[in-house]
């Protein structure tokens, strides 16, 4: 409930006494001043270079008379990034993106000292009238190289290295062991967190030991190809980009990559600031409209594997085919879903298991 | 469990180990002068990026890892001109060090981000590291080598030598070795840029063995481990050697807890707060020992003012 005073009846008075003023300013010439918190740099050539790359498209559309961008990079997911919200939003940024799950708590104190910014959450949970969520359904795209890995696997153990298990990972991880396990039954998916977005030095030694152990192929969901690197210099089967092509860093071992584009979607948002129609939401697509691709197939794998990978994301696409399709057995044997059920957008969330065959 | 995987355990925790063991071995030469440098994670990072920006123009590893030392001993002189010459708290000043490493080695590194790095592989023909027994003697980076040779080099040298044993003065009792006629401060710069070059040639594991490529913060806090180390030693340079793969076992062996049933005796994350642990034990233990003292350097962090 809003209990108004009498200052903050001063205020909207005042506030409304000088609307037609600014209101011309800021339709003439003013900008739309845009600011981007990142967790890490846009170098990284995974996650921010994603969403870096995603701000680049939006500018060059909307055009760089009509918007300005402000990007803070190394932000920590913690107490400090409160800061850095509040200072966006004191300096007239008027739509600010939080791109990391950490975010929130932040964001939505913020949120509530300046009713007139906007602020979108990445990967978030909750909206509040001046906060919106988008997401990507980068589980899609784990269908689709998880059945690249159980086909091309030849020790049927894979691996997959993890930052920390929040319901965007797990459910990676699920979607993975459920499209490899469909290929090839025998497969076993061993996981690794290494409880950080951003530790190249552990995220090497994970795959290290992990190859030491048998593991012939290794998907990340880190930010960087540091475990790619060490695929490229052990001579396993392979591993995937995550965020965005890496084959640079590994022309060998990069059997494809999961691509995220957030640049329709900042486009749309940046958009819909600027003619005045931006509301609160939720945005959540995948595959089938473009927020996650799927990146050049390495010239190895064999046809009927790339003809397989296809089939799963034309299924995803067309909707013949969802990701987590019952019956799913949790890593423990018990029967999850039900034959002909699945696992809902709703749902998604709240799972806190491992589908069979994950080894966590 | 296979002798193998014992094998490829020991290889990785050897690359886990030399980037720590080198910076600390070079912090240790510093805190025995008296100096503290809490700079280590900034110049590792200053070695880290040179060592890629070099490699990458001119292909060359050698001169790459020699690029890096200068360079970040170039910057620990910056630390030492402010507090040995002009007395500045050395606390703030490494810290600021650290500040200054981290911001010149993202800006420098831009043009150097996404490109692959080609790795510095072992020294030794590979048909010696293909056999798995022999490859844990032969199937490491030489930088490996070269962090065991500096063990004995400066053990030798803190033990043996005249020069080793005046440093050491200095770093007891500034007072007594300057009014028998040691140049204090001279020693202790030559202490600080050392340091600075261990500390870089540290910082060049990252590009040239552990993870090809540059990006920015790319040491992610191994120097402050460093840190910890040379405390966790006693300032010993064997008992340093013992504790780097100590704390690079468990490193790894945080790892293989996620992984492989036969090490969850113990959670994951009792591994990863050992070295931590086992440091403030280590502390504890001196101070028990010893009543009223230290291992550490009796000047350790003060600053040296000439009287007369």
């Amino acid at each position: 409930m809003t209990q108004f005073n009498r200052r903050t009846m001063i205020k909207i008075g005042g506030a409304a006494a000088t609307l037609p003023l600014l209101g011309s300013r800021a339709f003439a010439q003013e900008k739309l001043k845009v600011g981007f918190v990142l967790i890490g740099t846009p170098d990284d050539n995974g996650w921010n270079h994603g969403h870096d790359r995603g701000r680049q498209e939006m500018v060059d559309a909307i055009g760089a008379d009509k918007v300005e961008t402000t990007v803070v990079t190394n932000v920590p997911e913690g107490p400090d990034s409160e800061r850095v919200f509040r200072e966006l939003a004191q300096q007239g940024h008027k739509l600010i993106y939080a791109t990391s799950f950490g975010f929130g708590d932040y964001v939505h104190k913020v949120a509530k000292m300046f009713p007139d910014v906007k602020f979108e959450w990445a990967t978030g949970n909750a909206t509040a009238p001046n906060v919106s969520l988008y997401n990507a359904k980068f589980h899609e795209g784990r269908s689709v190289i998880g059945t690249i890995s159980g086909m091309m696997t030849k020790t049927n153990k894979i691996a997959y290295i993890g930052s920390f298990p929040i319901p965007e990972v797990r459910m990676g991880i699920n979607a993975y062991a459920i499209a490899a396990r469909k290929a090839n039954p025998n497969v076993t998916v061993k996981v690794v967190y290494v409880d950080s977005w951003f530790d190249p030095a552990k995220e090497a030694d994970a795959a290290r030991a992990l190859i030491d152990q048998g593991v012939d192929i290794i998907t990340q969901h880190t930010d960087g190809p540091a475990a790619l690197q060490v695929a490229e210099e052990r001579g396993i089967v392979g591993g995937f980009g995550q965020g965005a092509d890496m084959s640079a860093f590994a022309p060998n071992a990069h059997l494809t990559a999961i691509i995220d584009r957030w640049g329709p979607h900042y486009i749309k948002s940046v958009q819909s600031v600027l003619d005045g129609t931006w509301a609160e939401g939720s945005v959540w697509d995948g595959l089938a409209s473009g927020e996650v691709e799927i990146g050049p197939y390495n010239a190895k794998i064999p046809a009927d594997v790339v003809a397989a990978a296809e089939a799963t994301k034309a299924g995803i696409i067309d909707g013949s085919l969802h990701p987590f399709a019952g019956p799913i057995k949790d890593n423990a044997g018990a029967e999850r879903v039900a034959a002909g059920d699945i696992i809902d957008d709703g749902e998604y969330w709240a799972v806190d298991w491992y589908v069979e065959g994950v080894e966590a | 469990m296979s002798t193998e995987l014992i094998i490829a355990i020991i290889i990785t925790i050897a690359g886990a180990a030399t980037p720590i063991l080198l910076a600390a071995l070079g912090e240790l030469v510093v805190e025995k002068s008296g100096v503290l440098n809490l700079g280590v994670e900034g110049m590792m990072l200053i070695g880290a990026v040179i060592t890629v920006a070099v490699t990458l123009t001119t292909g060359n590893h050698l001169l790459a890892v020699v690029c890096a030392a200068l360079a970040a001993s170039l910057s620990s002189l910056i630390f030492g001109v402010l507090t040995l010459t002009l007395s500045a708290n050395q606390v703030a000043t490494g810290l600021a060090l650290t500040i200054l490493g981290t911001g010149f080695s993202a800006l420098f590194g831009q043009p150097y981000t996404g490109k692959d790095v080609p790795l510095l592989r072992s020294p030794f023909p590979p048909e010696l590291a293909t056999d798995p027994i022999w490859r844990v003697l032969f199937g490491y980076s030489p930088l490996v080598y070269f962090a065991l040779i500096m063990v004995v080099v400066v053990w030798w040298f803190l033990q043996k030598t005249r020069a080793g044993l005046i440093l050491r003065a200095v770093g007891e009792n500034d007072l007594s070795a300057h009014s028998i006629g040691y140049p204090v401060i001279g020693i202790r710069y030559l202490a600080v840029a050392f340091g600075g070059a261990m500390a870089g040639i540290a910082g060049s594991c990252f590009p040239l063995f552990l993870t090809p490529q540059w990006v920015e913060r790319l040491t992610t806090g191994r120097g402050w481990i460093a840190l910890a180390l040379v405390v966790f030693a006693a300032w010993r340079p064997f008992r340093l050697l013992a504790g780097a793969y100590f704390f690079g076992l468990m490193m790894i062996f945080e790892i293989y807890a996620k992984t492989n049933s036969a090490f969850r005796v113990l959670p994951s994350e009792f591994w990863a707060a050992l070295p931590y642990l086992a440091t403030v034990l280590v502390l504890v233990l001196i101070s028990l020992r010893r009543e009223g003292s230290t291992a550490a350097p009796a000047c350790l962090g003060k600053p040296f003012v000439a009287t007369g």
